[in-house]
């Protein structure tokens, strides 16, 4: 008898839960978001609460940095204005549901495309906006120029993350031998670093650069070029809106054919007339580009004239612009020897 | 009689007294029983002394003598030798103070925060009149005015003035129904004023919701003691994080996105609640150092269960419980903190966050911010304590000893 209603209990329980969770993607899904976020007025986008160059306010409280400008490029194409985006900062653990909840409406908080997290969690990634992967950092009198020379070397990490599993694979991949010091947190980890207590450090390339700068010399340290994961990081979407998935991605690529096309902030109306017919293409002088993906013929206009083109976005908030001055390496164009490559605008 | 009077061996008045021994006052004895009262005392006397003359110099050469006041960014502050970069801070301080907010709307955050601390002192303050009218602004029109304030017009108030607007065909009166007060979304605020936000909100919550439940446990009603127990055990079974990751991560599953509460709404429920639930305790503590025979005195004087409570049970069993009641108050405030990992930005998550500002970044950065959250929190917790001591000694003289 107890079995039994134990189990009549446990059902009731789960069937209301199901019940609410598919209420409510069933809801997200019908829900056409482009048409929601005209009739709201802006976009809500999800950012990192403070990361370095990629999303954190300023002291004025306006957000800024890399994947912060992917939401203004949105905005920017429906708008016409770089500024109606509702910045919600989400820490690693609520950002998902966030997006599956409808909360938001883009992810743009440095998420690592993964397979599980698109097949499980029912995201779409629409792009690549930053190739990072772990590097290491070293002091420049040690006179180490590749990863490849660190055999022997005592190496700072912080303690029970993938970090520490790519170090270690790494290191037994080359047959080379390490003393790793751990640590909990990363701030333990530069601080034993900066102190003298390893010859390297190692995190995510971007972390890299950020961690560098609290150094007591920055100057006397650099990053090591090897990259030894892939930590592709981008936007994401909620699945089952196409129409929504195809703006987010091709803002990244109007970001990233307008730095192609040579077309930036300054020279924008100057190429407006040019006879190229590609620049004319992207910037909606030939052909109406926009309409299929529910926006106006200058949509991608719009976007270098507000946010500027990625080379510029990324010169601005991480590279040499910066203090970060992160090289762009793998996040340099497909023709100069990097990996960012767009789909023509046809 | 005046040949007595006249007499030298008379004295006409009471001598003076004699200072005690050297040995019993004056400031060697102090010393010497206070410092070096045994062996163990002088020990510990000689080894603060010298932690202290080891630590202070080198403290105070870093805070004030070597830091840095005012730089345009952090390349002064990253010199060697530098100490703390109190620029920094004051280039930050209308974050830390204010999170987002729109610049040139923050005489409204300003004005709420003024308005607040006024009705504060006016409740606070021993001497004041009229404390009744106080309460009722405080707990009633404070927060109306406060949500219009700082989250912005509510449509109701909007739809009140356009009427109005159209009865009297006001254009003014039309134009401020439709633009005054712009709304200015949650995700937006942050800093101090966030800080105190989640504080007072709990505070002042928490103090009446938890006599009611404190009472509610012990009343005789079966059915609503249960609720009481239960509310009581569950929310003080599990950690605040617990609750404010509810909240922010579970609660969006189950709730259409519409009727779910605003990100700021969630955490400052979950506090409210969870502080509710520990001053309960507190309370029923108090009641209970209440003889029976005030029960018994008050039932004998005629007087109903409201008036019995109200004035001669929840007197004494709170003056009984200040102390507790204040350390419940000092732990809530610093457990606002604790709303950062939900991603709100309260006023040491501004702090946090700023200190990455590539601009500043730098070895001394983080120290600072964090030995001006640290003072910021003290003085606010120091000054509840102090305050709390002066209700005391106020409350208690009835029974002092």
């Amino acid at each position: 008898m107890k079995i039994t209603r134990t189990a009549l209990l446990a059902s009731v329980a789960a069937a209301i839960l199901t019940a609410a969770t598919s209420a409510a993607s069933a809801q997200a899904q019908v829900a056409r978001t482009l048409e929601q976020v005209k009739s709201r007025g802006f976009i809500s986008c999800g950012s990192n609460p403070g990361l370095a160059g990629f999303g954190m306010p300023d002291d004025k409280g306006t957000w800024a940095g890399l994947d912060v400008d992917l939401c203004r490029a949105v905005s920017a194409a429906i708008f016409n204005d770089p500024n109606k985006v509702k910045f919600i900062p989400l820490t690693a653990k609520d950002r998902f549901t966030a997006l599956q909840t409808g909360e938001i409406d883009v992810l743009a908080r440095n998420g690592t495309w993964t397979q599980s997290r698109e097949a499980e969690l029912g995201l779409l990634w629409t792009g690549i906006n930053y190739y990072d992967g772990q590097g290491f950092m070293v002091r420049k009198k040690l006179n180490v120029s590749s990863a490849l020379e660190l055999s022997g070397a005592s190496i700072c990490v912080q303690q029970g993350t993938t970090t520490e599993l790519n170090l270690a694979d790494y290191f037994r991949s080359n047959n080379m031998k390490y003393e790793v010091v751990a640590f909990a947190t990363s701030n333990e980890a530069v601080k034993a670093y900066d102190s003298g207590r390893c010859d390297a450090y190692t995190t995510d390339a971007s972390g890299l650069y950020a961690e560098r700068l609290k150094l007591v010399n920055a100057d006397e340290h650099v990053v090591l070029p090897e990259v030894i994961s892939k930590e592709p990081l981008g936007p994401s979407v909620r699945q089952g809106d196409d129409q929504w998935f195809n703006i987010v991605k091709w803002a990244h690529y109007a970001m990233l054919n307008a730095e192609e096309l040579g077309v930036t902030k300054a020279n924008l109306d100057e190429k407006l007339k040019s006879p190229n017919p590609e620049v004319r293409r992207l910037l909606g002088a030939e052909g109406d580009f926009g309409k299929a993906l529910g926006l106006t013929p200058d949509w991608a206009y719009r976007i270098v004239q507000h946010v500027g083109n990625y080379g510029e976005s990324f010169n601005r908030n991480v590279g040499e612009g910066s203090r970060l001055k992160i090289k762009r390496g793998l996040n340099n164009l497909w023709n100069k020897g990097g990996l960012q490559f767009a789909p023509p605008v046809r | 009689m005046a040949s007595r009077a006249s007499g030298a061996y008379l004295r006409t008045s009471v001598s003076p007294d004699l200072p005690p021994p050297a040995r019993v006052g004056g400031p060697v004895a102090w010393v010497r029983e206070n410092l070096f009262g045994g062996v163990l005392s002088s020990v510990l006397t000689v080894l603060s002394a010298l932690f202290l003359v080891w630590v202070t110099p080198d403290l105070i050469r870093w805070l004030f003598i070597d830091a840095v006041w005012s730089a345009p960014d952090g390349e002064a502050c990253r010199a060697p030798g530098a100490g703390a970069c109190w620029a920094y801070v004051r280039a930050k301080i209308s974050f830390f103070a204010y999170g987002s907010y729109p610049r040139d709307l923050l005489w409204r955050v300003d004005l709420t925060l003024l308005l607040g601390a006024l009705l504060a002192a006016w409740l606070l303050w021993p001497g004041a009149r009229r404390k009744g009218l106080g309460l009722l602004l405080f707990l009633v029109a404070y927060p109306i005015l406060a949500y219009n304030l700082l989250h912005g017009m509510a449509d109701s108030l909007r739809a009140v003035l356009r009427g109005l607007a159209d009865v009297s065909g006001s254009a003014a009166l039309a134009d401020v129904a439709q633009n005054a007060l712009p709304v200015v979304g949650t995700n937006l605020w942050g800093g101090i004023f966030v800080s105190l936000l989640v504080a007072t909100v709990g505070i002042v919550v928490s103090l009446p919701l938890g006599v009611l439940l404190a009472l509610g446990r012990q009343s005789s009603a079966p059915v609503l003691r249960m609720v009481c127990v239960v509310l009581i055990e569950v929310v003080r079974g599990v950690p605040l994080i617990t609750v404010l990751f509810m909240a922010n991560t579970m609660l969006p599953l189950f709730v259409p996105e519409q009727w779910s509460p605003d990100r700021l709404m969630r955490p400052l429920i979950g506090v409210a609640i969870f502080a509710s639930v520990y001053m309960a305790e507190v309370v029923r503590g108090g009641l209970q150092a209440v003889p029976k025979g005030q029960f018994e005195g008050a039932m004998a004087l005629g007087l109903t269960w409201r008036h019995r409570m109200a004035l001669i049970v929840m007197p004494q069993a709170l003056t009984t419980v200040i102390p507790g009641i204040v350390n419940s108050f000092i732990a809530l405030f610093k457990d606002t903190t604790l709303v950062a990992i939900v991603g709100i930005f309260d006023f040491l998550r501004a702090v946090d966050t700023q200190r990455l500002d590539p601009e500043w970044a730098g070895p001394s950065i983080s120290a600072t911010g964090y030995v001006f959250a640290a003072a910021f929190y003290f003085v606010f917790c120091f000054a509840m304590s102090r305050y709390s001591l002066m209700m005391e000694r106020r409350l208690a003289r009835g029974h002092a000893k």
